[in-house]
């Protein structure tokens, strides 16, 4: 019992179930799943597939800021993964073969892998600060987007693309698989392997871990890296949803959702211990506050408000003030325990 | 004899050279006095490569496009020392416009206005303070949460741009001080260069500003050294909030309407340029006169932008990322050699 | 003699943190004008004492944590160090807590620095730091970067700050840990000169010889609980030393004796390390060492004569700009501290918490660290492995609380050093380079680490052993390097060497200077 309620996931997880129980009020059948034509659909099935992207975002993110960055370009590099992509289907003679999207994709993901080397080799090798080095790229990026679809709205019709971003398997939507997938590989790649254990040293104590003989370079551009990677694939489910790639607005502001995501997960921005499952939780949170806003029916002028109602919520709940504050009221209630002074970062995931 | 007077010069040269570089390489000064040499080599290239570039009134405009945006990185750089974050100032700079706009549309007097402006930004920066010191919530997410709340007020008032045509902030917005020939500077330069000079002072001669840098080398030693570290680190968000809301301000009268999409970003530029100007986002290193250099750094940036005429949207975009990057790479290899 | 009344008095004081009861219904008082020892093992709750006393843990705050605590009679409840500031009393905290980014003299002078026309006045705060820093006879530039200074140096900033708040009560705790013998000398005279002033002078520190030079009265803990309070003058050392550890143990014996044979290499065999002419520009002046296969050398010399430079440089932290380093014949230029480790040389660093510890992470991982990172990422150490070192390494080295999964930051300070050790005898290296490791380290644990060092090298490592504690690196050490103003002055075998003849080629008739 105190276990759970000192675990950092504890209030992201009462959040979710808070806004979930909301929309339940607002719209009874919101828990109900049903199957048409072989496919999965109801609200929560939306909530994972409209999730997908930031929560792909969201895991990279976790992994940067573990190492004590930060990765603003994400957005950027959606834009430009798209671009890409649809440049490529819309320039070759079959929009809609698979080898045509294959070739488009792949194109589109090795070059999200170039911009994380570049990100990574201004962290890494150049010592830049993360926020100012990937800051260059957010704003070069969109220009560059903009340049591969000629400031257009590049709009695709190719059906194979488009299962990317609202095709199904097995009856449940391809983007939730493929989110799915990136999240259980970069879990398993970093807590099976000693990847998660170097990155988390780097992130606190970089000189003491260079003296340990950690190759700190190379841990900061694999992470920039994967970032980027997963900034693309989330782009390219952005772009395959709307089969457009719109160089101005995919993945706008998705940077600050995603690094939302990782800090409601009880991950600090101040590097060090992460935590992926909670990033699945406040990835969750975040697009869940967004369905309720439309089962609500939240006027879209305040929306901004709400979200920033939620988010602050979240935090004040989550505080280490407000948890010594109900310990100290859980504890005069009777079960008298041994004080907990600072609550330490729980260890999850 | 003659071998003294002829050594002496150049053991001075060699002493001033020695200065120089160990100063150049103080992680103190460093930065700083780098990103003034490269803004000068920024001139020296605009100067060649354009007619008219490096001139009085050129200069000035510098001074009087970007007024608002030195106020704001003062209220950065204040946050920064700290080792803090203020995401919510271009938020904050909108709402501000919104809420002048709307006010001195319904009759309210710019005289109420105004000081009821800075009262409200420095009550929001309090209760972000607040917030980050009392629940320990992370800088970054709770001017995250303070920017989202700023915007969707702004939302709230009005979607549309509201004008403003109160003869107060109307003839503020015109009066132009002089120095004769085609050079003049607006009064939002004045208000903004005295916010410098106070900030300049508060950081340098007063207990406060000490203890602004004291939190940023390291909030437990401080702490531990007796310093009020809680009352300062709230305040620095006050600070922010204050000019942030003075920063709106200085905006309205240079664009004489409020509007809610207005600054989208402002608070990355106002982030970048207290960073070329020398902070670290660290905190505890870094000075409010190297954040009107970054500044003064970005508006050169955007001003050969304009001289260059024919880019089109992509391009300048492009372009500003470059010259970003151009000028921060400079700076790490000059300030290189630190252990 | 006492019959004054005691200006602090705390009466059953309790701390507890998260599974640790770190004090358990203390009792402890301090007198005007008498210096006071606060003794026991590393964790035994002497810093924990110093903290509730100075408000940084607050006493009335839940159930768990209670007590009273008295200045001069009256009953006071600081919120924070602030408050005990402003009531007097005046604390060095044992691990530095000054700022590395501003100058010296604002570090002294922070928070009470002189003002003029409401403004800071910088003239007058320079000359007051000035004046502190020569009561401790210390001439460095106060206007220099604190940070660019050695720790002992930060030590003495830190002392000189403390001194100069017109207290009535002066806590520094280990503040002996990094100085060498002439800075303590110089630190007791102060100390001295405060107690003759009336002040209550709380003294900790691991070097029972100081303890006994200076203090008047003893307090003595064992695991958060009080053992007793003594007269300094009535309590013989072995009594002491069992009433902090609680057991007997021969350890005062081991502490005095000699356990290495002198040796040296012999000439024809080949050394495991060999330096010629490595120097650093602006570091150290060219040196020529050797250490030979499963011989401990001690490394002496003053606080910035270039011990740390010089051990950086061989374990591939900094660079060399000249000369060259051979490592079992053949030449090697290391570039990082990784290439040294993959040729067995690890550098333990004399700043734990900078450069040492990884504070967020448990005991395990920390131990784990260089042998996980040596192996690479790919090739993770079990789980079962890495818990069989952790317990052994826990056990070996009387780590407590003897918990792997125990957060590092929330040790006490001797522990940390010993998990940092851990870390470095987990990746069995041929040359292990400690910097000052027995640093704020019990008695207890100083002997138990001793007696590792001679181990380790009757098994084949080569210890090259840095420390300011001229006696403990006789004991050990079978040759030892001798380090004056940046350059290597002396490499002589130890045999008939004593703490006085050492100290006479530190010296060498210069004059004892302080780092510049
Ligand atoms: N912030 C904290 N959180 C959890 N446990 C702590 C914390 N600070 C200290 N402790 C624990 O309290 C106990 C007492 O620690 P303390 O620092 O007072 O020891 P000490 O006597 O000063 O030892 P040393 O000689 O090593 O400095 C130790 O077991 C330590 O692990
Ligand atoms: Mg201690």
């Amino acid at each position: 019992m105190n276990r759970m309620f000192s675990s950092r996931l504890f209030w992201p997880v009462v959040m979710l179930l808070v806004l979930f129980t909301i929309n339940l009020v607002a719209f009874p059948g919101f828990f109900s799943l049903e199957v048409k034509n072989g496919h999965l659909f109801g609200s929560l099935v939306d909530i994972a597939r409209n999730g997908a992207p930031t929560l792909i975002i969201a895991v990279g993110m976790t992994l940067v800021i573990a190492t004590r960055g930060i990765d603003l370009s994400v957005g950027a590099v959606c834009a430009i993964a798209g671009a890409v992509a649809c440049s490529i289907i819309l320039g070759s003679p079959e929009p809609g073969s698979i080898g045509t999207v294959a070739v488009a994709v792949i194109a589109a993901l090795l070059i999200a892998l170039v911009l994380g080397l570049w990100n990574g080799f201004l962290v890494a090798v150049l010592g830049i600060q993360p926020i100012i080095a990937t800051l260059i790229l957010m704003t070069a990026g969109r220009g560059a987007a903009m340049l591969i679809t000629e400031g257009q709205i590049l709009t695709v019709n190719s059906p194979p693309f488009k299962v990317i971003g609202s095709g199904f398997v097995l009856g449940i939507p391809v983007s939730v698989v493929i989110a799915a997938v990136i999240f259980a590989a970069a879990a398993l790649l970093t807590r099976r392997t000693a990847l998660g254990l170097l990155i988390e040293s780097v992130g606190i104590n970089p000189e003491a871990s260079r003296q340990a003989g950690v190759r700190s370079r190379g841990l900061l551009i694999t992470v920039y890296t994967f970032s980027a990677f997963a900034a693309a694939i989330a782009g390219l489910i952005l772009t395959s949803n709307q089969t457009a790639a719109d160089a101005n607005n995919t993945g706008l502001f998705i940077e600050l959702d995603a690094i939302l995501a990782v800090v409601i997960g009880g991950t600090s921005l101040a590097g060090g211990r992460y935590s992926l499952l909670g990033t699945l939780v406040g990835a969750l949170v975040i697009q869940t506050l967004v369905t309720t806003v439309y089962t609500v029916g939240i006027p879209p002028i305040a929306t901004m408000v709400f979200k920033a109602a939620v988010v602050t919520a979240v935090c004040l709940l989550q505080s280490p003030t407000t948890n010594a504050t109900f310990g100290r009221w859980r504890r005069s209630l009777g079960r008298g325990r041994p004080g907990t002074r600072t609550a330490e970062r729980a260890s999850v995931s | 004899m003659s071998i003294d007077t002829s050594s002496a010069p150049v053991d001075a040269g060699r002493r001033l050279l020695g200065r120089v570089s160990s100063a150049f390489t103080s992680p103190k000064y460093g930065p700083v006095l780098v990103t003034l040499v490269l803004l000068i080599a920024i001139f020296a290239i605009g100067g060649s490569r354009y007619r008219g570039f490096v001139s009085g009134p050129v200069i000035l405009n510098l001074f009087v496009d970007n007024a608002y945006l030195i106020v704001l990185a003062v209220g950065m750089t204040f946050v920064i020392l700290t080792g803090g974050i203020d995401l919510s100032v271009g938020a904050v700079l909108a709402l501000s416009t919104m809420i002048a706009a709307s006010l001195l549309q319904s009759g309210w007097s710019a005289s109420v206005v105004i000081p009821l402006i800075l009262v409200l930004t420095s009550v929001l920066g309090l209760l972000v303070g607040l917030m980050i010191h009392i629940f320990k919530i992370q800088p970054f997410i709770a001017t995250l949460a303070a920017m989202f709340l700023a915007r969707g007020l702004c939302y709230v008032i009005s979607k549309d741009s509201i004008s403003i045509t109160d003869p107060v902030f109307v003839s503020l917005a015109q009066t132009r001080i002089s120095f004769g020939g085609r050079m003049s500077i607006t009064a939002s330069v004045v208000i903004a260069l005295l916010v410098v000079l106070v900030a300049f002072l508060v950081l340098h001669y007063s207990r406060l500003g000490r203890t602004v840098y004291a939190i940023g080398g390291g909030e437990q030693s401080g702490m531990l050294m007796g310093l009020p570290v809680a009352r300062t680190k709230v305040l620095v968000y006050v600070i922010s909030g204050f000019c942030s809301g003075l920063a709106g301000v200085l905006f309205t009268f240079y664009t004489l309407s409020g509007y809610s999409l207005t600054a989208v970003g402002t608070e990355l530029d106002a982030i970048a340029a207290v960073v070329i100007g020398g902070t670290l986002l660290t905190g505890g290193y870094g000075f409010v006169l190297g954040s009107v250099l970054g500044v003064l750094v970005l508006g050169t940036i955007q001003t050969i932008i304009t001289f260059e005429g024919t880019l089109s949207s992509w391009w300048t975009r492009i372009f500003i990322g470059g010259l970003l990057l151009v000028f921060i790479v400079l700076q790490k290899v000059l300030t290189a050699r630190r252990r | 003699m006492n019959a004054q009344a005691p200006v602090v008095e705390m009466t059953n004081i309790s701390i507890s943190f998260p599974g640790v009861k770190a004090l358990d219904g203390v009792n402890f008082r301090m007198f005007p004008g008498e210096v006071h020892s606060l003794l026991g093992e590393n964790g035994a709750g002497k810093s924990t004492l110093i903290k509730a006393l100075t408000g940084v843990y607050a006493i009335d705050s839940g159930p768990a944590d209670s007590g009273e605590i008295l200045l001069a009679g009256n009953r006071v409840s600081f919120a924070g160090p602030a408050q005990a500031q402003n009531a007097g009393i005046s604390t060095v905290y044992q691990e530095v807590n000054l700022l590395g980014n501003l100058s010296v003299a604002e570090n002294i002078m922070l928070g009470r620095e002189p003002r003029r026309f409401g403004g800071i006045d910088w003239r007058a705060t320079r000359r007051r730091a000035v004046e502190l820093l020569r009561g401790l006879h210390l001439d460095i530039d106060p206007g220099s970067l604190l940070g660019s200074h050695s720790l002992a140096v930060q030590q003495l900033v830190a002392i000189a700050r403390a001194i100069d708040v017109n207290a009535k009560v002066l806590i520094l705790d280990e503040p002996t840990s990094s100085l060498d013998a002439d800075e303590v000398a110089e630190l007791f005279r102060v100390i001295r000169e405060l107690k003759a002033e009336g002040v209550a002078i709380l003294f900790v520190s691991h070097f029972l010889d100081q303890v006994y030079e200076i203090s008047d009265r003893l307090t003595v803990l064992r695991n958060g609980k009080l053992v007793g309070e003594y007269r300094t003058a009535e309590i013989l050392r072995l009594d002491l030393v069992q009433k902090m550890i609680g057991k007997e143990l021969a350890i005062l014996d081991a502490l005095e004796r000699r356990i290495v044979e002198p040796g040296g290499g012999e000439d024809d065999e080949v050394p495991l390390l060999a330096a010629t002419a490595l120097g650093r520009k602006g570091s150290i002046a060219p040196v020529d060492l050797r250490v030979y296969t499963g011989e401990v050398v001690g490394l002496a010399g003053l606080l910035g004569s270039g011990r740390t430079e010089l051990a950086r440089i061989l374990s591939g932290i900094d660079r060399p700009d000249s000369g060259e380093l051979v490592i079992d014949g053949t030449p090697h230029r290391f570039r990082t501290p990784r290439s040294a480790l993959a040729r067995g040389v690890a550098y333990s660093s004399e700043n734990r918490r900078a450069e040492g510890i990884v504070e967020d992470l448990t005991v395990r991982d920390n131990i784990v660290l260089a042998l996980q990172a040596d192996r690479g990422w790919f090739h993770p150490i079990s789980r079962k492995r890495r818990d069989e070192l952790a317990v052994s390494y826990i056990q070996a080295l009387n780590i407590r609380p003897a918990n792997p999964d125990a957060i590092v930051r929330n040790l006490s300070g001797g522990n940390q050093q010993k998990v940092l050790l851990a870390r470095w005898l987990a990746v069995a290296p041929r040359l292990l380079i400690l910097d000052e490791p027995t640093r704020g380290i019990d008695v207890g644990a100083k002997a138990e680490i001793q007696k590792l060092v001679v181990n380790l090298a009757e098994n084949g490592m080569s210890v090259l052993f840095i420390s300011a504690e001229l006696e403990e690196v006789l004991r050990l050490s079978s040759r030892i390097a001798i380090m004056r103003d940046r350059r290597l002055v002396a490499d002589i075998v130890n045999d008939d060497l004593t703490v006085d003849s050492l100290l006479a080629i530190i010296a060498d008739g210069e004059l004892t200077a302080v780092e510049r």
